[in-house]
């Protein structure tokens, strides 16, 4: 997008004066977020209801209301400390391990309640994938890290295991690398491979969202590229919800693209939309790179 | 002007040399000398010490001449040199000198300031004598000889002897008197002598064990009904029928001891049938049994390869054989056994037990004052005195938990102590209690250098706690708890003081195993030949008992240093089986290149 294009849309979009919200939230006013009507007609495998979180005394996350498109790949993006990661792990519940975490608000996943009083945390992560920033293969074989989840639900049918293992890999691409190896330490693949084998991991439990917390942030661009294609060719399989810092990433292979604001759901929308012709001159600024 | 010129230069100079000091500050020169010299004599100190060990415990077995030397004072020594000193020589010592001799003697002592060499013979002989060494100043000596067939034999009882052959006896008759049929005679029969004493030896330490054994079991029996008929859970009738079938057995149990007995004597008289009548550098004659010598050969004569086969079969001996004559002589082998056994329980004992508590405190408690107290109590443990926890063993381990042992299962054997006194077991417990801080906080250390990410990742699979514990964080915990592992047990191998009251002695009737009895049992759980009530001899302990509790202290030292050098040694065997180990799990455990 070059310059004279933007300034065109600066032209076309009449909005309220610039900065003038970036303030209002520093000033900790409740601000509305400003959500695309694409989304409305979409089928929703996770709806956020006015989620917040606090760290200890310290808001991170305000009001958050957001759903999450069924076999689509939604980006979130926005600076460093927004919140991006902390809305993240808030859906598989991964902050309950923090003490000082208090939330209020509720998510549903598939219409079930995630924070509700009756909800057995352990069967609800079970439900989910997750792969995390830097890659985090178990101390044992390449298979027994794929498994994992099987077994730890006591699964010991070979058979099953055997074919859920190569499923995973095939779908993370790691299969023609890992097939001859798979009970070889995971801790002897490289980085990308490493990366690779924690989403077969996370998928090898047929997750019904997949969430991805800055999955290719210490990987080199073919590592980068490979993921990419994976995550391309997960699409329509797996819902997925991404984190990521890298503008081109978000616009490559998202469908949706949340922006993130000091805990505010800014704008969310189609990506295309947000990338090309975001509604907010907010979301435009950050999405050019002129701040952030 | 010249004061003028002198000021700014004065003033540059000192800025220059302060900035110098500077720069070496902070180049940190002085910190890298200061810390490696420190480094440096560390390992010399160390060093030196285990070279000296290494070799005073190594050299000790290889067989040295045997000198024979004559005073002015017409007194004969014979024996091999054990050390040499110089000292200031006494003046008594020197007036005694003959006349003639006296003035030269102090002219030499005058040059070297009054000092004089003296030697430290072995003269052994400690039945004939009463003493087993005589220092030999150089000032005293007439002459020194190597006499061709001086024989150095280590007996069974009093030590070694140092003489010269007479004669060889077999059935009370003198064969031959020349020193070579001597010799070739005592290499003949020696061997046939050895294996019949090892033969007595067995016929009366496990038959007769076996046979008193039954006894014993036979006369429980009995008291065991009797106390079930004071209970009324036995008739009379019955109690009868018991007692007659126990003497039954003990009567088949008299017959059969007099059977061994009549078998050792026989072994007996055949070996007293061959004797060595020796003569004393002083000339007395005595005569010996074959069967009291362990050993013989004439030390001067003798080549490199037979010294070499002396060498190898001493160490064969120390290692592998039971200790003679209050410790100073023969084997460690009980010792080796009873060290390693009581290592080994305790690292069975302490491992798990610091592994759950540290688990505990570590992965479950709730982080807070209660947790850092309890922690910091932890840490001080590891310094109270070790002897305070052998007085605990002793008292809550030997007479509380003992005594109830002995009450609830071998009540039968009151009031002869079973478990009511020290064992292994109570050793091994006592040192599990010294050693459990050194496993926990090394344990605790582990668990809380395992990566966050891991257990965010397995909690992510829908992984419970305990399950994301035992899968991934205590394989990844492993080398480090291994590490905990291995400072407890050089810890535990290397302590004595609270050993002293829960259970190692100078002297153990048997090892803690009976490989010829698998019927063992504590109460009604069967425990095969371990038997870990019993007391047992530890290097430790053996070391201490030799070096400070012997008769002769002189006598006892090189055996000081051999014992010293075989307990390090199994220290670091232990230690590396325990790195292999570690080394093993770390490679499967440790993270990649990324």
């Amino acid at each position: 997008m070059t310059a004279e294009t933007l300034e065109q849309d600066n032209g076309i979009k009449a909005r309220s004066t610039a900065g003038s919200r970036l303030e209002a939230i520093a000033g900790g006013e409740q601000i509305a977020s400003e959500i695309h009507p694409e989304l409305a007609t979409e089928d929703n495998v996770l709806d956020v209801e006015d989620f917040q979180l606090w760290y200890g005394k310290a808001k991170a996350l305000h009001n958050i209301s957001m759903t999450v498109p069924k076999g689509k790949v939604t980006a979130l993006i926005g600076p460093s400390g927004c919140g991006k990661s902390t809305l993240l792990r808030s859906v598989n519940r991964l902050n309950d391990l923090i003490d000082i975490v208090r939330i209020e608000g509720d998510m549903k996943l598939s219409g079930e309640s995630v924070y509700g009083p009756n909800v057995d945390v352990i069967e609800l992560r079970k439900r989910m994938g997750m792969v995390f920033q830097k890659s985090n293969p178990f101390p044992m074989s390449i298979y027994e890290n794929v498994v994992y989840s099987l077994r730890i639900d006591g699964e010991r049918n070979k058979k099953v295991l055997d074919e859920v293992c190569e499923r995973s890999l095939r779908g993370a691409a790691l299969w023609d690398e890992a097939k001859d190896r798979l009970h070889d330490s995971a801790l002897g693949l490289s980085g990308g491979q490493q990366q690779r084998l924690c989403i077969a991991r996370a998928i090898a439990a047929e997750p019904e969202v997949l969430l991805m917390d800055e999955p290719c942030s210490a990987l080199d661009p073919i590592a980068t590229n490979k993921i990419e294609d994976m995550i391309d060719a997960l699409k329509g399989e797996y819902t997925i919800l991404i984190v990521t810092h890298n503008m081109q990433q978000a616009a490559r292979s998202s469908d949706y693209t949340a922006f993130m604001y000091l805990g505010r759901l800014i704008e969310y929308g189609p990506t295309d939309a947000i990338f090309q012709n975001p509604r907010l001159v907010e979301t435009q600024d950050y999405v050019t790179g002129r701040f952030g | 002007m010249k004061e003028a010129d002198s000021k700014p230069k004065l003033d540059f100079s000192r800025r220059k040399s302060k900035k110098r000091s500077m720069s070496l500050y902070a180049e940190g020169e002085p910190m890298v000398w200061l810390t490696g010299g420190a480094l440096g004599f560390a390992l010399l100190m160390i060093l030196t010490m285990l070279g000296y060990v290494f070799w005073m415990g190594f050299s000790n077995f290889w067989p040295t001449p045997i000198y024979k030397v004559t005073t002015y004072a017409d007194a004969v020594h014979m024996g091999p040199i054990t050390r040499s000193q110089t000292f200031q020589a006494p003046k008594a010592r020197i007036d005694a000198l003959p006349d003639g001799l006296r003035e030269r003697i102090q002219a030499e002592l005058l040059e070297n300031e009054g000092y004089s060499r003296r030697d430290l013979l072995y003269t052994g002989n400690y039945d004939l004598t009463g003493s087993r060494f005589q220092w030999v100043s150089d000032f005293e000596v007439q002459s020194r000889e190597i006499p061709e067939w001086a024989f150095i034999m280590e007996r069974r009882m009093d030590g070694n002897f140092y003489g010269l052959p007479v004669a060889f006896e077999r059935d009370g008759e003198r064969v031959t008197e020349t020193p070579e049929e001597i010799w070739t005679l005592f290499q003949e029969h020696h061997p046939g002598v050895l294996r019949r004493f090892r033969q007595r030896e067995r016929l009366r330490t496990v038959d007769m064990g076996r046979i008193n054994r039954h006894q014993e079991n036979a006369r429980l029996e009995l008291v065991e009904a009797r106390r079930r008929l004071a209970r009324g859970a036995m008739t009379a009738e019955e109690v009868e029928a018991v007692r007659l079938k126990t003497e039954a057995a003990i009567e088949e149990t008299r017959r059969q001891h007099a059977e061994v007995t009549e078998r050792v004597e026989a072994l007996n008289t055949e070996n007293r049938r061959f004797a060595l009548i020796m003569q004393t550098a002083q000339g007395l004659e005595t005569r010996m049994t074959l069967d009291q010598v362990v050993l013989a050969f004439p030390a001067n004569r003798i080549g490199v390869g037979r010294k070499l086969a002396i060498f190898g079969g001493r160490w064969r001996e120390f290692l592998l054989d039971n200790p003679r004559e209050a410790n100073m002589e023969g084997g460690v082998f009980p010792a080796i056994v009873g060290t390693v056994t009581m290592t080994l329980v305790m690292t069975i004992f302490v491992v798990p037990f610091g592994v759950l508590a540290a688990l505990y405190l570590r992965e479950y408690a709730k982080p807070g004052p209660v947790v850092s107290a309890v922690r910091i109590a932890i840490n001080n443990l590891a310094g109270v005195p070790s002897i305070v926890f052998g007085v605990f063993g002793l008292g809550f381990f030997c007479y509380i938990m003992g005594g109830y042992i002995d009450e609830w299962f071998y009540a039968a054997r009151l009031p002869a102590p079973t478990f009511r006194k020290g064992g292994v077991l109570w050793a091994a417990s006592t040192l599990a209690l010294l050693t459990l801080p050194v496993v926990i906080v090394a344990t605790e250390e582990a668990l809380s250098a395992v990566p966050s990410s891991m257990r965010e990742g397995s909690y992510a699979c829908g992984a419970s706690k305990w399950q994301t514990i035992k899968r991934i964080v205590l394989p990844r915990a492993m080398p480090g708890i291994m590490t905990g592992m291995i400072l407890a047990m050089a810890r535990g191998a290397g302590e004595v003081a609270p050993l002293m009251l829960v259970g190692a002695v100078k002297l153990a009737p048997s090892l803690p195993f009976d490989i010829h009895n698998w019927t063992g049992s504590l109460g009604p759980i069967p425990t095969g030949p371990i038997h870990l009530e019993r007391s047992f001899l530890h290097l430790g302990f053996h070391i201490y008992d030799l070096g400070f509790q012997s008769s002769d202290s002189e006598a006892a030292r090189p055996m000081v240093f051999t014992t010293t050098l075989l307990l390090i040694t199994l220290i670091v065997l232990l230690n590396l089986a325990a790195m292999m180990i570690r080394t093993r799990l770390r490679r499967k455990f440790s993270t990649g290149a990324f």
